[in-house]
């Protein structure tokens, strides 16, 4: 038994150094969603290696720990999440199991997105009666242009101090993204100027980032409680609600369950939208500005849509089926 | 010797780097919030901070209520053919309306060093302690150190407790060889291999205290373990986890009693190995619709040594090979619905001719049980279940009917994979 542990010990020994001279190459970042890792890939560009822990397919509430997750856990030097509580169930655990000191709350390896934005429905109650409601406000804060104009900054900054010999080049390349981005904001700002004060129902409270920046009114949400999905007595009642005061669009994002959305748009005779929701929700969403080009020009032509007859309860306007 | 002292030293100074990292943040980021393209929404984040009170610091506290209604037919026996009773497990029920059990955990990180975390099991007249341990956060190379009172890493099922359960009660090989869950008074070491592929290996020095060890044996170091874990994803829908383990367990006067209150009381050595496999499916990783897990476990202990018992006094030695496997799969068919089913077994030994006719004995009888169950989930913080099982622990067969509610309040948990 003695004998065994020396051999062991002098096997892990050997192992921590092999692993302790390989320098990486790029600065491995893991992104918690999609936007983040389009992000970092954006300033980051050839010094950066991103791993990005979640599709644009997948809801961001229901992730689980994989072991995969954990071992790309182990070998990051920057973690880039939203933050705002959104990933509670899972990332505190990666930083448990993961053993990447490097990494770990408070320190420089660590990157939050929430603390650079003002949160928006920040909750007056606490109680789970509310359902799965998140204490410290909306997290879902990357559908505003101009929120991921302040974190672009933030994670500008913080790469540059993280990997500082190629500080500069983070720099240049904020620089340029910035000045794509604002002219991009602008774009999508006219574009969408149309949709200003339009009632639309959503599937989730994940809007209303999108719905504050374009100014569309979000009227009814189709879960009846963050998190607990609606059942049919509570859609009929929603649908006698949108009697009352009528709605354009359903608007959901791609990873959520399309059945509610459809049997409502159906009944209400008005479009039911998929909208990617983050980079890689469609295939036109390929980075950050196709993100934002596809989803103004799928609710633009929803709101054409919406006003002609053979639109009405059509499946998922908005096109890239 | 030196080595150890070199270890010593070595966390030393890992611990002690300072932290400036944080007061980097705060600094940067009231001049990074500056009103750029932030619209009527740009205000420094600062100002959205909570005044701080003391209370902020609090640990993240839930609570865990579960409770059960069971009913049996009058065949039912809680002893398992061949197999000592495991003492005070949690893995039979009782009949009736009962309280199976009400958890309170308290957890949180100590500083940027440690976390630590202590689950309560509270019970009539007592709370016991199940869990209180600090893990470390800071250490590097991928290494982990736990200390305290903890839930052995061998297995799969070992690791979790019974609100996290797909059915009512535990496998059976569970609580035959390991009484419900081994848990105990120890240090463990983790360490994670930097590969794409998820490697763990970890190893573990307990006080020997609980079943299937006892008696705190070699001056407080009665049981030791080592696992090693695989673990990935296959394609955008799969992802599944593998491991093996071994527990040597030293039992110092492991006592039960029989139906007659007569006392039997092991000595020896009570090694474990376990080998397990689970499997889960979401359509591209989004288990909000439909997921479905799959998972089995094969135990297997050889235990040597004598047993005393009788009056007067008997020593007769003992030596037994024994072994269990469970298999189970679980399929969400709609959000909030799930359907189960399990199959466990467990194969016995022949006493010695001295301990023929006791509990020990399986006489040819090769215990089984096959379960179905179905829960319901409101939202992620409770579960409403239904199971029914066909035992055949004992020789004649039993039909058991659960009905089950597990409540969830305060902080999210997270679970493992």
């Amino acid at each position: 038994m003695v004998a065994m542990k020396k051999v062991y010990l002098q096997l892990l020994a050997a192992l921590l150094l092999l692993f302790s001279t390989s320098a990486p190459a790029a600065l491995r970042v893991f992104a918690c969603e999609p936007e983040w890792g389009a992000l970092a890939t954006e300033l980051g560009g050839p010094a950066v290696s991103v791993y990005t822990a979640t599709t644009g397919l997948q809801d961001p509430h229901l992730v689980e720990a994989r072991p995969s997750l954990i071992a790309q856990m182990r070998k990051a030097d920057l973690v880039v999440c939203t933050g705002g509580d959104l990933e509670q169930g899972w990332l505190p655990l990666l930083f448990q199991q993961g053993g990447n000191s490097r990494v770990q709350p408070g320190g420089s390896g660590y990157f939050e997105a929430a603390a650079f934005v003002t949160l928006l429905e920040v909750p007056s109650r606490l109680d789970r009666a509310e359902g799965d409601v998140h204490a410290m406000g909306n997290p879902h804060l990357h559908l505003d242009p101009r929120n991921i104009a302040l974190v672009a900054a933030g994670l500008a900054k913080r790469l540059a101090q993280v990997d500082g010999a190629n500080a500069a080049q983070y720099q240049v390349r904020h620089d340029d993204f910035a000045k794509r981005w604002t002219q991009a904001i602008r774009r999508w700002e006219q574009q969408g100027a149309s949709l200003k004060g339009i009632p639309i129902v959503t599937q989730h409270k994940s809007w209303s980032y999108l719905s504050h920046w374009l100014g569309l009114r979000e009227i009814v949400t189709l879960e009846p409680k963050p998190g607990i999905p609606p059942s049919s007595a509570y859609l009929s009642q929603v649908l006698a609600e949108l009697k009352q005061k009528p709605a354009k669009m359903v608007i959901r994002a791609a990873y959520q369950d399309p059945r509610p959305a459809r049997w409502l748009a159906e009944r209400a005779g008005i479009p039911a939208v998929e909208l990617p929701f983050t980079v890689g929700g469609s295939d036109q969403a390929k980075d950050l500005f196709g993100l934002f080009d596809d989803t103004v020009a799928r609710l633009l032509k929803a709101v054409q849509c919406a006003g002609m007859e053979e639109c009405r309860g059509r499946q998922d306007a908005g096109g890239g089926q | 010797m030196i080595k150890k002292q070199f270890a010593v030293i070595g966390m030393a100074a890992v611990l002690s780097q300072p932290v400036i990292a944080q007061e980097e943040t705060q600094q940067g980021t009231s001049s990074e919030a500056k009103p750029g393209t932030g619209g009527e929404m740009r205000r420094p984040w600062q100002t959205q901070r909570p005044i701080i009170t003391s209370n902020a610091f609090n640990p993240a506290v839930s609570l865990i209520l579960y409770g059960t209604y069971s009913r049996f037919t009058k065949s039912y026996q809680e002893d398992i053919h061949g197999f000592a009773p495991a003492g005070d497990a949690h893995g039979a029920t009782r009949e009736g309306l009962s309280l199976q059990g009400s958890e309170l955990v308290l957890s949180s990180n100590v500083d940027n060093k440690f976390y630590g975390s202590l689950i309560l099991k509270l019970e009539d007249g007592k709370a016991q302690v199940e869990e209180a341990f600090f893990q470390t956060l800071g250490l590097p190379q991928g290494l982990t150190v736990k200390g305290g009172r903890f839930l052995s890493g061998i297995g799969y099922l070992n690791e979790q407790h019974p609100h996290f359960w797909d059915f009512v009660d535990i496998a059976l090989p569970y609580r035959a060889m390991l009484g419900g869950n081994y848990g105990d008074d120890g240090v463990q070491l983790r360490w994670v291999a930097p590969t794409p592929l998820f490697v763990e290996f970890g190893a573990e020095a307990l006080r020997g205290e609980n079943f299937p060890a006892s008696g705190a044996a070699k001056r407080g170091i009665g049981a030791r373990s080592a696992f090693v874990n695989l673990g990935d994803d296959v394609g955008l829908s799969h992802s599944w986890r593998a491991g093996v383990a071994r527990l040597e367990a030293d039992a110092q006067g492991r006592m039960f009693e029989d139906h007659a209150h007569n006392e039997y009381s092991f000595t020896g050595k009570a090694p474990l190995n376990v080998a397990n496999f689970v499997w889960k499916w979401a359509p591209l990783r989004n288990p909000a619709v439909t997921n479905f897990k799959f998972q089995a476990e094969y135990l297997q202990r050889d235990e040597s040594g004598a047993y005393t018992f009788g009056s007067p006094v008997q020593d007769v030695r003992y030596g037994a090979k024994q072994s269990g496997w469970y298999a189970q799969a679980v399929y969400q068919f709609m959000p909030r619905w799930r359907v189960g089913a399990r199959y466990d077994a467990l194969k016995g030994a022949m006493p010695p001719v001295e301990l023929a006719g006791t509990i020990l004995d399986p006489e040819g009888h090769k215990p089984q049980r096959a379960s179905v169950m179905l829960d319901f989930s409101n939202s992620a913080f409770s579960r409403l279940r239904v199971q029914f099982s066909h035992n055949q622990t004992a020789p004649k067969d039993a039909n058991e009917i659960y009905l089950q509610y597990i409540m969830s309040l305060g902080a999210h948990g997270a679970h493992k994979f």
